[in-house]
C-alpha cells in the first residue's frame, strides 16, 4: 500500500471517528448516492439490445422475432429510436397490426428507410 | 385439477395447456405473523408465523402433539437439478417442509446468451429459464401452495446480458422474486460494465413494476476471494451502490433485499466476525430487507460439518435480523443437491428458528464491549472506500482499477481484486445513446421515453401491451424436437408411474444411492477398498464422495456413491397387512369383564423406561387408559423376578421391554423369557409380549414369544393384541 493512499485513509478515518453513528450512517448513503447518480443517468439515456427486445415482448412479439428485428433495426441504425418504436411506425405506416409490422421488419428490412425522415 | 396428499404429482397435467396458464398473481408475499404470537400444543410461539395446513414437522414433533411451528421468515431453498419437470417433485417435498421460496439456479453459461431460450432443453449445474418451464413450474407451485396452505414465492435471475428481456418474461409469468445486481454481472460474469448498468435499470424498474422482491450479489465477494472475512467493508459498499442504483431506478426499499452472509467459518472465531459484520450491516441498511444465507465458501464434503455451521449462521440471523433465511443444501460442496438434502437444510433452518423463538426478548447484544469498536470499525472503512472511488472517478473507474474482491481488508489491498475493462467483456460496444425521439410504447419502461403527449397509458400507441393484456404474450412451446421435458418424461414415466421403483436423488430413474461405511485402514487404502467394496456389491459409477479421517493408521469414514442397474417391480412386493384393530368399546368391555393385569418391565441390563411407560400410562393413553392393570417393576429387571411377579399378580400377560440389541440380545432375552415361562409351567396361561426399538412383530414371533411391537406403538395397540390373542385361546 502506497504511503499516499495510506495517508489519506488515515486522514478520512480521523474525520469519521468524531462522527456520530446517525451521521455515519447518513454519510455512508451520501456517498453511495453520489456514485449512483451517474449510472442512474447512464440507465436512462441509453439503450441495448436486450433493452429493445424487452420492448418488443411487452409489444406481444414472440422472442424470436424480437431478436430478428432488433438486429435489423440495430444494422438500420435506429436502435438509438427504439425498436419498438421502428415497429409501431411500420405498423402505421402500412396499416397492418404489431406482430405483422415486426414480422415485415425481420423479412424486408428496407421498410425501415425513411422512417424517420 | 387438485393435489390430494396421498397421490403424487401428476407431471404430464401440468404439462397440459400451458399455452393458456395465467399467474393468479405478481408480487412478493410475506409469512402472516399474528401480533400475539402462534399459541400450538401448550407453547405461545413469540415470532413465528401461521402454521400450514399440511406440513411435516422436525422429527421430534411427536412427542409435542406434531406441532410443526413455522418461523417468522420467509425461508428459502434452491431447486435446480437440470430438469425441472423433475425438480416440481422436490418443490413439493420441500413445501411441505417449511420452504415458501422457491429459487431455481439458471444453468451454466446462460447469463451469456444475449437473448431468451425458449422451449424446455435439459440444463448442466441448472436449469434453462425458459417460459415454458417458468410457467408449468408456477403452475405447480400455485397447487402445491394450495395444498400446504401458504403462498410459495418463485424466484430466478435476471442478470447476465439479457437482464431486461427475463425480467419482463418474469414480470409476466407470476415470478415473485430474483436476483438482479449489476455488479454480479461485471465482477464475476465480466459483462461489459457500461452494458450491465444501462440493462439492469430498465431490469429493476419491470421488477419494480410487478413487485418482484429483488436480491442482490454481494453475498458472492465472500464466497470468491480467498478471506471471505476480509471482504466485509467492500461488502458493504457493493450492497450500498446495489441500492442506491436501485431506488434511482424506481424500487421500493422494502422489495429491495440484501444477500448476505456469514462470511466466517469455524475453526475460526465465527462469532467475532460475523456478528459485528451483521450488526453494522443491519444499522445502515435498516429500511432495506435481509436475505440470510448461509456459508459456502467453508463447506466441503463434509454433510454433519455443514449443517453445524449453517446452525450458526442461523443463530446469527436470529440475533441479529433475517426477514428471508434461505438455506444451502448440506451437500453442496460435493454434489448438485440430492431431494432430501433441501429438505435437511430446510430442517436446520425450521428447527433453529423455532429452538431461538422470541431469542431477542431473552439476550441483548451488548454494544458497549468489543462488539460496538468491531461495528464501527467496519463502518468507517466502508464510508473510507466509498470516499476513495469518487476520489478514483466513480464506480467504473474504480472496478477498472481492481477496488472489489480484494482479499485485503480494506483499505489493505493485496492485488488479487478482480479488475474488468471498460472496454471489453460480454456486450462491450452494444449500448447505443438514446436519441430525443426514442420510443418504447409499453408500460414500466424506464429512462427517457419521447412518448405522445396526452396518453392515459404508454401502451395505448399499440393497444395495451402484455403487462396490461396477458393473453398478448407470445408464448412458443419448444423448439428442440429431441431435447424436451416430454421426451424426457417418456423415458422414466416407468419409474415415476409405472409400477418400477428405482432409487432416485435427483431425476426419474437415476439410480443413485449412498453407503455410509468404516474401514480400519488408513485414508489411501480405505479410499479403494471401499470403491471396490461398492463395485461388488453390484453398484455402477462408483465414487467416494467424502472421506473423514478417524484415526491416520485406526480408520476412516466413508461416504461412497453409486448407482443399481436395476429397478423393483412394484407388483412383486409384498407389503405386511396393518393390523385391524378392534373397536375401542369392545376391547374396553373383554378388559373390563376379564379383569386383566399385566406385568412389565425393561429387561435385561438396559435402563430406557420411557417407551414402556408410554405404554402402560394413562396419561400417555396407555394400556391403564383401557382398564388393564398393572404392576410396573423399572428397568434392568432379571427375567425370573417379571415371571414370579406374574405368578404372585396372577397376571395374564407379561410386556417385556428391550431396548438395546447389541449381539442380539433383544432376541435371546425374548428367547429367554418363553423358555423360563415353560419352566415354570404357566406358559399356557401367560402371555408375553416384547417390545423395543429392534422389536417387529416377526421378530417376537420367532423368538417364542406371542407378538411384538417396534418404535412408536400405542397402548391401544397392546391392549388389542392381548384381547386377539384372548379370543385366538377361546379365552373369550
Amino acid at each position: 500500500m502506497s504511503d499516499l493512499r495510506m495517508d489519506k485513509y488515515e486522514k478520512r478515518r480521523a474525520q469519521l471517528g468524531r462522527m456520530t453513528d446517525e451521521q455515519l450512517k447518513e454519510k455512508f448513503w451520501n456517498l453511495c448516492e453520489k456514485l449512483a447518480e451517474p449510472l442512474v443517468d447512464l440507465s436512462k439515456t441509453h439503450t441495448s439490445p436486450s433493452i429493445e427486445r424487452s420492448v418488443l415482448m411487452r409489444m406481444g412479439i414472440d422472442s424470436f422475432t424480437a431478436a430478428g428485428v432488433v438486429s435489423k433495426v440495430h444494422e438500420a441504425k435506429l436502435l438509438g429510436k427504439g425498436a419498438g418504436h421502428c415497429v409501431l411506425k411500420v405498423s402505421q405506416k402500412f396499416n397492418i397490426d404489431i406482430r405483422n409490422a415486426a414480422t415485415r421488419i425481420t423479412q424486408e428490412p428496407d421498410v425501415l428507410k425513411s422512417l424517420f425522415v | 385439477m387438485e393435489l390430494v396428499p396421498n397421490q403424487k404429482l401428476d407431471i404430464e397435467e401440468i404439462m397440459k395447456d400451458l399455452e393458456h396458464y395465467a399467474p393468479r398473481r405478481r408480487g412478493w408475499t410475506w409469512r402472516v405473523k399474528p401480533e400475539d404470537g402462534v399459541k400450538m400444543h401448550k407453547f405461545t410461539f413469540r415470532d413465528c408465523s401461521l402454521p400450514l395446513k399440511n406440513s411435516i414437522g422436525l422429527p421430534a414433533s411427536k412427542y409435542f402433539n406434531h406441532i410443526d411451528p413455522q418461523p417468522g421468515p420467509v425461508i428459502t431453498t434452491e431447486i435446480a437439478s437440470g430438469r425441472f419437470e423433475d425438480d416440481i417433485r422436490r418443490m413439493r417435498m420441500a413445501a411441505w417442509h417449511g420452504a415458501d421460496h422457491i429459487m431455481v439456479i439458471r444453468f451454466t453459461g446462460q447469463s451469456h446468451i444475449d437473448g431468451v431460450l425458449e422451449g424446455t432443453p435439459e440444463g448442466i449445474g441448472g436449469v434453462p429459464i425458459t417460459r415454458k418451464q417458468l410457467r408449468a413450474s408456477r403452475k405447480a407451485l400455485d397447487l402445491i401452495e394450495d395444498e400446504v396452505g401458504r403462498p410459495i414465492n418463485f424466484h430466478s435471475y435476471v442478470s447476465g446480458v439479457a437482464g431486461p428481456e427475463m425480467a419482463v418474461m418474469y414480470s409476466e409469468e407470476g415470478i415473485n422474486g430474483a436476483h438482479q445486481d449489476p455488479q454480479y454481472n461485471v465482477l464475476y460474469r465480466n459483462i461489459n460494465m457500461f452494458r450491465s448498468f444501462v440493462d439492469a435499470g430498465v431490469a429493476k424498474h419491470v421488477m419494480a413494476h410487478s413487485q418482484i422482491f429483488q436480491i442482490d450479489g454481494a453475498h458472492n465477494a465472500n464466497a470468491t476471494a480467498k478471506e471471505g472475512w476480509s471482504v466485509m467493508p467492500e461488502l458493504m459498499v457493493q450492497h450500498g451502490i446495489n441500492c442506491a442504483f436501485s431506488i434511482g431506478c424506481g424500487m421500493r426499499k422494502d422489495l429491495v433485499g440484501l444477500s448476505t452472509v456469514p462470511p466466517n467459518s469455524p475453526p475460526a472465531p465465527k462469532l467475532w466476525f460475523d456478528l459485528p459484520y451483521a450488526v453494522a450491516l443491519r444499522d445502515f441498511f435498516s429500511e432495506f430487507r435481509f436475505r440470510a444465507q448461509q456459508n459456502t465458501r467453508y463447506i466441503e464434503a463434509d454433510i454433519e460439518e455443514a449443517i453445524r455451521t449453517h446452525t450458526i449462521d442461523t443463530l446469527i440471523s436470529a440475533l441479529t435480523k433475517a426477514d428471508i433465511q434461505s438455506t444451502i443444501t448440506p451437500d453442496e460442496g460435493r454434489n448438485l443437491p440430492w431431494h432430501y438434502n433441501n429438505i435437511r437444510g430446510i430442517q436446520t433452518a425450521k428447527q433453529v428458528l423455532v429452538a431461538l423463538d422470541g431469542i431477542k426478548e431473552l439476550v441483548k447484544i451488548d454494544r458497549d464491549g468489543p462488539l460496538g469498536e468491531m461495528v464501527r470499525d467496519l463502518k468507517e472503512r466502508s464510508i473510507c472506500m466509498l470516499e476513495e472511488m469518487i476520489e478514483l472517478g466513480g464506480y467504473f473507474p474504480s472496478v477498472e482499477k481492481g477496488m472489489f474482491v480484494d482479499s485485503g481488508k480494506y483499505p489493505e489491498r493485496n492485488s488479487d481484486g478482480i479488475a474488468r475493462d471498460p472496454q471489453g467483456g460480454v456486450g462491450v460496444g452494444t449500448i447505443v445513446k438514446r436519441d430525443a425521439d426514442y420510443m418504447a410504447p409499453v408500460c414500466a419502461h424506464f429512462g427517457n421515453n419521447a412518448l405522445p403527449k396526452g396518453l392515459n397509458k404508454p401502451c395505448d400507441p399499440i393497444g395495451g401491451c402484455t403487462f396490461c393484456d396477458h393473453s398478448k404474450i407470445a408464448y412458443i412451446d419448444e423448439v428442440d424436437a429431441e431435447d424436451n421435458a416430454n421426451k424426457r418424461l417418456e423415458k422414466t414415466k416407468a419409474f415415476r408411474s409405472g409400477g418400477e421403483i428405482k432409487p432416485e436423488v435427483e431425476w426419474a430413474g437415476d439410480g443413485t444411492v449412498l453407503l455410509q461405511m468404516f474401514l480400519p485402514e488408513s485414508e489411501d487404502y480405505a479410499r479403494v477398498a471401499a470403491e471396490e467394496i461398492g463395485k461388488k456389491m453390484g453398484l455402477t459409477d462408483v465414487e467416494v464422495v467424502n472421506t473423514g479421517m478417524m484415526h491416520p493408521s485406526e480408520g476412516t469414514f466413508l461416504e461412497v456413491k453409486g448407482k443399481v442397474p436395476f429397478s423393483i417391480p412394484k407388483s412383486s412386493l409384498k407389503i405386511p397387512v396393518k393390523e385391524e384393530m378392534l373397536p375401542e368399546a369392545e376391547i374396553r368391555e373383554v378388559i373390563k369383564n376379564k379383569g386383566i393385569r399385566v406385568v412389565a418391565g425393561t429387561v435385561g441390563e438396559d435402563e430406557h423406561s420411557v417407551g414402556l411407560r408410554e405404554i402402560l400410562d394413562i396419561k400417555h393413553g396407555g394400556v391403564e387408559k383401557y382398564g388393564i392393570k398393572y404392576t410396573y417393576l423399572g428397568t434392568s429387571v432379571p427375567l425370573e423376578k417379571l415371571v414370579d411377579a406374574a405368578i404372585e399378580t396372577g397376571a395374564q400377560a407379561i410386556l417385556m421391554s428391550t431396548i438395546i440389541s447389541h449381539n442380539e440380545i433383544h432376541r435371546t432375552n425374548m428367547r429367554k423369557m418363553h423358555e423360563l415361562c415353560i419352566e415354570k409351567g404357566i406358559r399356557d396361561r401367560v402371555f408375553i409380549i416384547g417390545g423395543g426399538t429392534q422389536v417387529t412383530n416377526d421378530i417376537a414371533k420367532s423368538a417364542g414369544v406371542d407378538c411384538g411391537f417396534g418404535r412408536g406403538t400405542k397402548g391401544i395397540q397392546v391392549a388389542d393384541a392381548i384381547v386377539k390373542l384372548m379370543k385366538q385361546k377361546g379365552m373369550v
